[in-house]
Order: C-alpha cells, then structure tokens, then sequence
C-alpha cells in the first residue's frame, strides 16, 4: 500500500477497488494555476468498464482533474501540478510515457462539439491518419465501426463527404465520440458532453455513454445531477478543489455520508 | 415599422452625416472610375475627323478636343488634334470660335497612324509600288490591302527576331554552330524587310501641302468620317486589343502596355509567393510558439508599425542589402566573367519583389495572426486530445482553418504591392524593357532583368514624355488598367477565399 490511501478531505472513508479492476489511479494529486491553486492532494481509484462521474459546483476543479488525466495542462507554462496519475499501473508522467500515446489511449469529448472544418470522414478518419500505415479498406471498416458505435451511422452514411460543420449540435457531439472511438481508446473522459444540447440530444449522449462502457472506462464531468444519476455507476463530489465525498451513485444520492454533499445534491447550494 | 424606415427618426443628425460621408465616398470613388473610363478608353474610340474653313479662307482638318476661353482673348477658343508633325512642326492647334466661317466632315479625308512622326491627316491621292500607280478611290481600296499584306510580313519578322535571332545572339558565346543558324535566319528578315520596303503614299494636307509618305511607315489607315458605328466599334475594340497586347512605341508615347502588364503581374505573384510563407510562419510563432509575455507584445506593436514605414524607405533597404548587397556579393561569386557588367548587382525582378515582399509582410503577418487567434482553442484540444502532435494539430487543423484569413492577407498585400512606384524606381524597374522576363531561353524565368510595371509606366508617360497634352489619354488608360489589373488579382483572391470558406461553414466568430 501507498503513502496515499484513498480518503476524502475531511479523512473519511471512501469507495476503493483493488488494483487489478482499477483503469486509473490518482495519488495525491495537487495542481495549481500559477498562485491559484485548483486541486488539493488528490487521492482516489477509477474502476475499469465502468462510468464514473466528477459532479461538483463551479469552479470546484473537476474540470481540471479531468484534463490532468491526458495531460492536456502540457501545454499551459503556468500549470504547477504535483503528484501521480498512473494509466493500468502505468505512470502517465513517466519519462517512456509519450504525450501523444497517452492521448490515444486516452480519449477526450469537450464541452462544446468541435468537429474539424473537413468532412464527416475525414474527422472520424483523423486520429487513425495520424498514426499512418492503414490501408483505404481498413480506414473505411473502422469510420464505419465507429459511427456505429456513437449511433450515427444511420444519420450520415449517405453523406460521409458533406462538411461536419452542417450537422446539428447532437450529431455534431456523436461524431466526435465517434472520432475518439474510432482510436480504440481505453479511456474516455467526456467533459460535460451534453450541456450544449438540446434534451433529445442529450438523452442519446446518455444512452451512448451507458452502452460504451461494455467497451471502455468512462469518466464524466457534468453540471447535471439528474444526469450523472442516469448514467453513472460510480460519482465522486469535489469542492474547492477537495474529494469530499466518493461513492458508489446509489449511496451518495440516496444516502450521502456528509450533509454538504447532500445540500449540493438537494440543490440547497449552488 | 422597421422596415419602412431605414434611418431612424428622432436621434438628431448623425445618421444623416454619417450616411453622407457614405454617399461622399462612394460618389467620388464611381467619379474617379468614371473619369479614368472616359478619359482612357475614349482614346481608342475613331472619333470624326472635322474640315475647318477659317475667316481668312485657310483649312485645316482635325478633331475637336476641347473649348477654353481664353484670359486674353474676347471670345472662346478651341483646340484641334490636326496631326501632320511632318508639315505643321507641331500636332495641335488652338483656333478662335468667331474665325471658324465653315465646318464640314468630308468622307474621303483619311488618319494615317506611322511610326515616324505621329499621325497624318488629310487626303489619299494615289499609292506607288513598283512602278505602278493607283489613284483616286482606287488607291484606298489598295491601300487598305497593302496594309494587311504589311502587317503579316511585320508579324512573321518580329517573330523571327524575337523567337530565333534574339536566343541564338545570347547562345552564340557556348554555341559556335549558332551561327549559320542565324545567318540564315538573318537573310530570311532582309527577304521580309525587302517586301515590307518599297511602297509610296503621295498624300495631300486639306490645305493643299504634298506629301511623300513610304509606305512601310504606316501601321494603320481609316476615314473616320466614312465608318459605320460597327465599324467605329471594331476599331476601338482593335484599339483596346492593342493598347493591352502589344509594346510601346515611340518612347512610350503611342502603342501598348503588354510587357508592363506582364511585369506588374508577374512582379506581384512572386512577391505573394515570397511573402506568404514566411508572414504566415512568423505568425504561427507569435501566436502558436512564442511565450506571451511583454517581449511578445513589443514584437507585435512593432511589426503592425513596421506596416506605417514609407515605402521608398523599402526601397533604399531594398537597394543597399539586395541590390548592392547580395547582389553584388553573387555578382563576384557566380558571374565574375561577365563584371564590371553587373547581372544580379543591379535593380531586377527578383529584387523588387523581395523588397515588395519585405514592404507586405507587416500586412500577411497581422492578418494571419487574427485568423489564427480566431481559432477556438477547443479545436486545438480536440487535436492533441486525438494524439496529434503540435505540428500536426496546427498543419491538419488549425492552419486549414486560418487559410481565408492568409488569404485575406495576401489581398491586403497584393493591393498595396501592386500600386507601389517609389521602391520600385530604386530596385529594378525600367522605363523600357520590352522583352518580358519569361521567354523559352533557359531558365525560362529571368529574375535578374529589369522589367515593366504599370504604375511607374504611368508616372514616365505622364511626365518625361514629349507632348503631355497626347499622352494624358494613355495615362488615364493606363491607370484604369492599373485599377483592373488590382482587381482582378483580388477577385481572384476572394475567389479562392470563398471556396475555401463554402467547403466547411464560415468560422464561428468569437
């Protein structure tokens, strides 16, 4: 055992899983921006094949955590980030560890759809182009394979060489599930992936995310109570940067252990 | 509501000012337009050639230009192009409104373009060619025939020499066998100057003045006055077609334009391919790679004032470092046999686009700066978060999708490059080079000539030509070209920019 057993903020106990069903292990994880700091020593366990969900006011860092998960503050010189994260036992900050293989293995749907300015194809083509030596017929096999699998297939097939720009918000979302998908991630971290879309919408986002997780391990970001609810089977509260409370989605909904968990819950505070 | 009333009512008067300074704009930018039209293509247009009789009984022939009163004199004068610098000394002659006793527009009175001494107007009486003579009506019909015989024979000479004599004279250093080659070539032009020799025009002033005129003088002959409109049509149309396809001739003062045409827009397409790479790199450094800290910032403001500098100040750079500079320096390394004759140590294509290049940068690097900076970071994200590295987020995202805004630059570039004289005049440009500088001689493009260019054509007819009153219509012709040649290089642009923009959706505004 590690210095950094799982435990919430206020040193009670959490939900922890054994290494072997464990996808992502995060060990006192503190990152700052600049002077601010936005996550506090970190420490918990994400179970592989299943959905788990970071719910939490704004500005409480799970966003954040959610983007130290595939290094994405690489990019960004005023990120001070400490502690580890490791990917099937892996250290994803280990020097082997390549930024672009980690992406690969671990996928990311924004906030916003942000399909590229190519076609509907093209994008779901993109990352596998990326890592070249694919043939026509393969490429062709897996684009297929991966609009399937994000439910879109039905709706594009016949114009996989139209602009994605022309598509609607939600097929927008879907195809990039799909391009994500199409690199056969392990992970896949979806940063509050329906709160641009109307409910129709949504509900199919929901409905995707319930069946991947046969596939991959899911992590989800949402402002959405309700929604984090529906899909989730694990759901961790973060505040002012701290796990406060980390459970399976029953418990902490229907019977949370601290009475700020459930005030956020029951809506009692923003 | 709405609709009916496009300026609001009751917010005082500045919607009004505002749409008048509009209106003001626009009207006097159709109003320069307009007049360059009218100034420019009416040159080309056979207007009516008028027979004079005076007071006194003396005639002249010649085409109304315009009527002045005169400070002096009591009543109004008139100006008339008469041509005939041959008999007259001079090709135009104010006459007073009050002595005019008679106007008429004779049909059989005749305008003769030639190469020496401008235009001949007056009468046709008879055309000599080997001893033969054709007179009265006869003559103009004959005339008319000799004239196109004539001009075959000029085209395949000009031909020749340009094709096979004037390559074969450059390659005779390497090329000892070049020159039976050229002997024969040369016999076969004495053959074609020997038929294009030899015929005689006898012409009359219409105040009774013979004349002899050599018939291989004259390019061209109509009566204006005789033309059906068609026939006036064909010929301006003709007149257009050579003002933009053929060289200049007589010091610039009559003929075409082409070699500055093709200068202006050769110069303007090498500069964009210069200027393009290296703007649209040094704004992916400012915004993609740079830190943003306050040296960033400093190097920002002094790039978008760099685009204030005067522009001859570009050229002075332009002659020290290319010119003299390196210039020199690849005179004495790679051309040291043909010195003191300088081949690149001298103003030529190559160095008057890089100074233009230099002149645009500013403009290409802001433009693609904001492009850029208009790119949502979450398109940025969404690459790396695929696997791509920077490279590839910014080759296979991000630089796709900024292209209109390059290309938005390259336009802002183009028209300004395009309309520059001053830096030119210090790097490479000539008032006469009638030879473009691409041609089927190795290595097909000459970037160490000096070359034509339009605007500075402007500024030499205008004012180092002889007559300013006979060149004026070829300067606004020339300027009005200047404008469309501008414009189509832009269209082109835009053209270029709205298909990129139509495959994918304009950019979302931030």
């Amino acid at each position: 055992m590690s210095v950094f057993s799982p435990r919430s903020a206020d040193g009670g106990p959490i939900i922890d899983f054994d290494p072997v069903s464990c996808c992502l292990e995060i060990e006192g994880l503190s990152l700052a921006y600049g002077e601010t700091p936005a996550l506090r020593e970190l420490t918990l366990r994400v179970p592989r094949h299943r959905v788990t969900a970071f719910i939490g006011p704004s500005g409480c860092g799970k966003s954040t955590l959610l983007r130290a998960l595939n290094r994405l503050h690489d990019l960004n010189d005023e990120v001070h980030l400490s502690g580890r994260i490791r990917l099937e036992g892996q250290d994803i900050h280990a020097p082997e560890m390549e930024v672009a293989e980690l992406r690969r293995r671990v996928g990311m749907v924004f906030q916003a759809p942000n399909p590229f300015p190519m076609s509907i194809y093209d994008n779901v083509a993109f990352g596998l182009r990326l890592q070249g030596g694919i043939r026509k017929r393969q490429l062709d096999d897996v684009v297929e394979w991966a609009l399937r699998s994000s439910a879109l297939w039905d709706e594009v097939k016949d114009r996989l060489k139209s602009s994605a720009w022309a598509l609607s918000g939600g097929q927008q979302q879907r195809l990039v599930i799909a391009r994500t998908l199409a690199v056969r991630p392990e992970v896949l971290l979806l940063d509050e992936p329906a709160s641009a879309l109307d409910p129709i919408s949504t509900l199919k986002i929901e409905e995707l995310i319930r069946n991947l997780k046969s596939q991959l391990t899911l992590v989800l970001v949402t402002h959405n109570m309700q929604q984090a609810a529906r899909v989730s089977d694990y759901t961790a509260f973060l505040q002012e940067g701290e796990l406060v409370e980390y459970g399976t989605t029953d418990t902490l909904f229907t019977n949370p252990r601290l009475a700020r968990t459930e005030n956020y819950i029951t809506g009692r505070m923003a | 509501m709405i609709g009916r009333a496009r300026l609001p009512r009751g917010e005082g008067v500045w919607p009004w000012l505002a749409a008048g300074s509009l209106a003001l704009s626009l009207l006097m930018l159709a109003g320069l337009l307009f007049l360059l039209a009218v100034r420019g293509m009416g040159h080309f247009w056979p207007s009516p050639l008028t027979l004079v009789t005076l007071e006194d009984g003396r005639l002249l022939a010649g085409q109304a230009v315009r009527e002045e009163r005169q400070p002096n004199a009591a009543g109004r004068e008139r100006l008339y192009l008469t041509g005939n610098r041959d008999l007259d000394g001079a090709i135009w002659r104010w006459v007073a409104v009050d002595e005019i006793a008679e106007e008429s527009r004779p049909r059989d009175l005749v305008v003769l373009e030639r190469t020496r001494w401008g235009s001949f107007q007056g009468r046709l009486l008879a055309l000599e060619e080997r001893g033969e003579r054709v007179e009265g009506e006869a003559a103009w019909a004959a005339l008319q025939a000799r004239l196109q015989e004539l001009a075959a024979l000029r085209a395949e000479r000009d031909r020749l020499r340009d094709e096979i004599v004037v390559p074969l004279v450059r390659r005779m250093e390497r090329e000892p066998l070049a020159e039976a080659e050229l002997a024969r070539a040369s016999a076969r032009i004495r053959e074609l100057q020997a038929r294009i020799a030899g015929g005689r025009l006898l012409l009359e002033s219409v105040d009774g003045r013979r004349l002899e005129q050599p018939l291989e003088q004259v390019l061209r002959a109509w009566r204006p006055n005789a033309m059906s409109p068609p026939a006036k049509v064909a010929a301006w149309g003709g007149g257009v077609w050579r003002f933009l396809a053929e060289g200049p001739r007589a010091a610039n003062s009559a003929g075409g334009v082409w070699p500055a045409i093709f200068g202006t827009v050769l110069m303007v397409l090498l500069m964009s391919v210069v200027v393009t790479p290296f703007g649209v790199l040094a704004a992916i450094y400012l915004n993609e790679i740079a830190h943003q800290g306050r040296l960033t910032h400093l190097v920002r403001i002094a790039v978008r004032n760099l685009a204030g500098v005067p522009s001859i100040v570009y050229g002075v750079f332009g002659l020290g470092v290319f010119v003299y500079g390196i210039g020199g320096s690849l005179d004495e390394w790679f051309f040291a046999d043909q010195l003191p004759s300088p081949t690149f140590g001298t103003g030529g294509l190559l160095w008057a686009s890089l100074t233009l290049a230099l002149l645009t940068l500013p403009v290409v690097i802001v433009a693609t700066e904001e492009g850029l900076a208009r790119v949502p970071d979450h398109q940025r994200e969404g690459a790396l978060a695929l696997g791509a590295t920077r490279v590839e987020m910014l080759t296979r995202v991000v630089l796709p999708m900024t292209a209109p805004a390059m290309l938005t630059g390259v336009i802002l570039a183009v028209a300004r490059a395009a309309g520059e004289v001053a830096p030119l005049m210090l790097v490479g440009v000539a008032k006469l080079a009638p030879q473009v500088p691409v041609d089927g001689d190795f290595p097909f493009l000459h970037l160490e000539r000096k070359f034509m260019h339009l605007g500075y054509h402007i500024y030499d007819v205008a004012f180092h030509g002889s007559d300013v009153q006979a060149a004026l219509p070829l300067v606004y012709a020339t300027a009005l070209l200047l404008v469309l040649v501008i414009l189509v290089l832009n269209l082109t642009a835009i053209f270029l920019r709205h298909h990129l923009r139509a495959r994918h959706g304009a950019l979302p505004r931030r």
